[in-house]
């Protein structure tokens, strides 16, 4: 049988699955224990249970000057930052999205426009951003904003542009107005678009938000862990990067979930 | 005075002459074929019909109207693929016919629950009312079709424009919707003009068949001329005209 047509069944799928990861654990692990047992003040690579204890710690015990726990803070004022950016990112790139897709004078406007500014690298305006907007929350949503909308704006036009000019037309014939092709063809066909945007947007959103906390600020997760760098404390920074890692895929699977809840159309074909 | 009158017509692209001096007049309630070789422009009159595109040269009219500028109710379309809308169920793929003209795109209230009976009235016309609540993708492509039929006559419109309608169905789903569409003409006695690419088709269902052809030819620039309607068959009574004169004569 070739081998592009072999397909694992379900345990032996499970197990494939899970295979990486354990993997990365036990060299992890392995690693750990062979510069621990060299030099037991090793900092480089704390033992797995070292890790566990700081992440008991990280997340249960207050800050001992204010009582606060600082993990939650971070975490707090990271999830706003990154979820204001990317929200206000989904609206803009929404809103022209569909104007350039659906009309001709709106796409001889900001086709050439958005396409050019999509190739600012948006790392290099971070200066000007802090210089502009100052060195507090807005700098940094804004960063987001800059740093994904032009891309996601481009795909979404490019999406209402892709539906078939027929229904287009076949809408006309039914009377509808050029909003009313907007709100009740392209609008819905779009969302789900959107969504899947959001979610491939997220890993830039993310990255963008720890450049901007690492850079200046004085809370969040990405300040934090460049913080702690200068101790060197690498379970605190690996407890932060677990966290981060398992934030981003919580986030995932729920904008995944609400595409599949909010768009039985798409799964209607067989 | 004819219903829809097609004048002196021209289409070009470019400097490609695509149809030039079309001339045709349909009576209210005519049905009318459409034959002629692929790349020909069938599809291009059709979409000079329903006013998607505007002919360089000539004008075409409804009912003695200003020539439109764009589509609109007057003209119904069915394409061979796309013509319903993927994200609304079968029920609100009908409903649309009414709903799309309102300002919001919606019925709401009183009329809604009128158009929803109206609309289920017009499911069971083309035999979908078990799947109303389906979407379109669930759907065979001879439901489908049936439905973008059902969708474009809940707009009531003056002219309905068919272009290639069954040209994906299999051979018996055809004849099923040969009958349907048939039923549906003498029900509403709308004028109707249908692209087809079967000639069979064409005789059976038309009235009349129109036959688009180049009636001149240059070998060193095919596309210098464009093609017309270079014949006019009278298809009613099986193609085979003045029966009726000949038997009226007889008795
Ligand atoms: N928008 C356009 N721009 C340029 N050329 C076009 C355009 N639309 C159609 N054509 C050309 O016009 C010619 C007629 O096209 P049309 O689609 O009307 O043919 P048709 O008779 O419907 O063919 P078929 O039977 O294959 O559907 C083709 O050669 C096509 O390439
Ligand atoms: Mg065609």
């Amino acid at each position: 049988m070739r081998h592009i047509n072999r397909k694992p069944d379900r345990s032996t799928g499970v197990f494939l699955a899970a295979l990486p990861f354990v993997l990365v654990v036990i060299a992890y692990a392995v690693g750990s224990e062979m510069r621990l047992s060299v030099n037991p003040q090793d900092k480089l690579l704390p033992a797995p249970s070292t890790i566990w204890d700081t992440a008991v710690r990280l997340f249960t015990q207050g800050d001992r000057r204010t009582g606060d726990i600082l993990l939650w803070k971070d975490t707090w004022a990271s999830l706003t930052r990154l979820l204001g950016g990317v929200g206000i990112a989904a609206a803009i790139s929404l809103s022209l999205g569909m104007l350039i897709g659906l009309f001709p004078y709106a796409r001889k406007t900001f086709a050439g426009f958005v396409a050019v500014l999509s190739m600012v690298p948006p790392l290099a305006l971070l200066p000007i951003l802090f210089i502009v907007f100052g060195l507090g929350e807005l700098s940094k949503v804004v960063l987001i904003v800059i740093g994904i909308t032009p891309i996601m704006t481009r795909d979404l036009a490019q999406r209402v542009l892709d539906i078939p000019h027929e229904q287009i037309v076949k809408a006309q014939t039914l009377g509808a107005s050029s909003g009313v092709i907007a709100l009740r063809v392209a609008l819905p066909q779009i969302l789900p678009r959107l969504i899947s945007n959001i979610r491939l947007s997220l890993g830039s959103a993310w990255l963008f938000l720890i450049a901007a906390e690492a850079v200046a600020s004085d809370v969040g997760l990405g300040y934090r862990i460049f913080l702690v760098r200068r101790y060197l404390a690498m379970d605190v920074i690996l407890t932060y990067v677990i966290w981060i890692t398992l934030l981003a895929f919580l986030i995932d699977w729920a904008l995944k979930t609400l595409s599949r809840k909010s768009f039985p159309w798409m799964e209607a074909g067989l | 005075m004819s219903f829809v009158s097609v004048t002196d017509v021209w289409q070009s692209y470019g400097d490609r002459s695509i149809l030039e001096r079309v001339n045709v007049e349909v009576d209210e309630g005519e049905f009318i074929s459409i034959v002629g070789a692929s790349g020909c422009g069938k599809s291009t009159f059709l979409r000079m019909l329903l006013a998607e595109e505007t002919p360089v040269r000539g004008e075409i009219r409804i009912d003695g109207g200003e020539p439109a500028s764009e589509p609109n109710r007057e003209r119904g379309v069915v394409f061979q693929r796309y013509s319903v809308f993927p994200h609304l169920t079968v029920r609100n793929n009908i409903l649309a016919g009414e709903g799309f003209a309102t300002r919001w795109g919606r019925l709401r209230g009183a009329a809604r629950r009128a158009g929803l009976e109206r609309a289920d009235a017009m499911l069971a016309r083309i035999g979908l009312n078990h799947v109303a609540d389906q979407y379109p993708a669930s759907l065979s492509g001879g439901m489908q079709q049936r439905l973008a039929i059902g969708q474009a006559m809940a707009a009531k419109p003056r002219v309905l424009l068919l272009d290639e309608p069954f040209g994906a169905l299999d051979p018996g789903t055809r004849i099923a919707m040969h009958e349907f569409l048939m039923e549906l003409k003498a029900e509403t006695g709308m004028t109707v003009f249908m692209v087809t690419h079967d000639l069979e088709e064409g005789f059976k269902l038309g009235d009349r068949v129109l036959v688009f052809d180049k009636p001149r030819w240059d070998p060193h620039d095919p596309g210098a001329y464009g093609a017309t309607i270079t014949y006019d068959f009278d298809a009613r009574d099986g193609g085979i005209p003045f029966q009726h004169l000949k038997e009226a004569e007889d008795v």
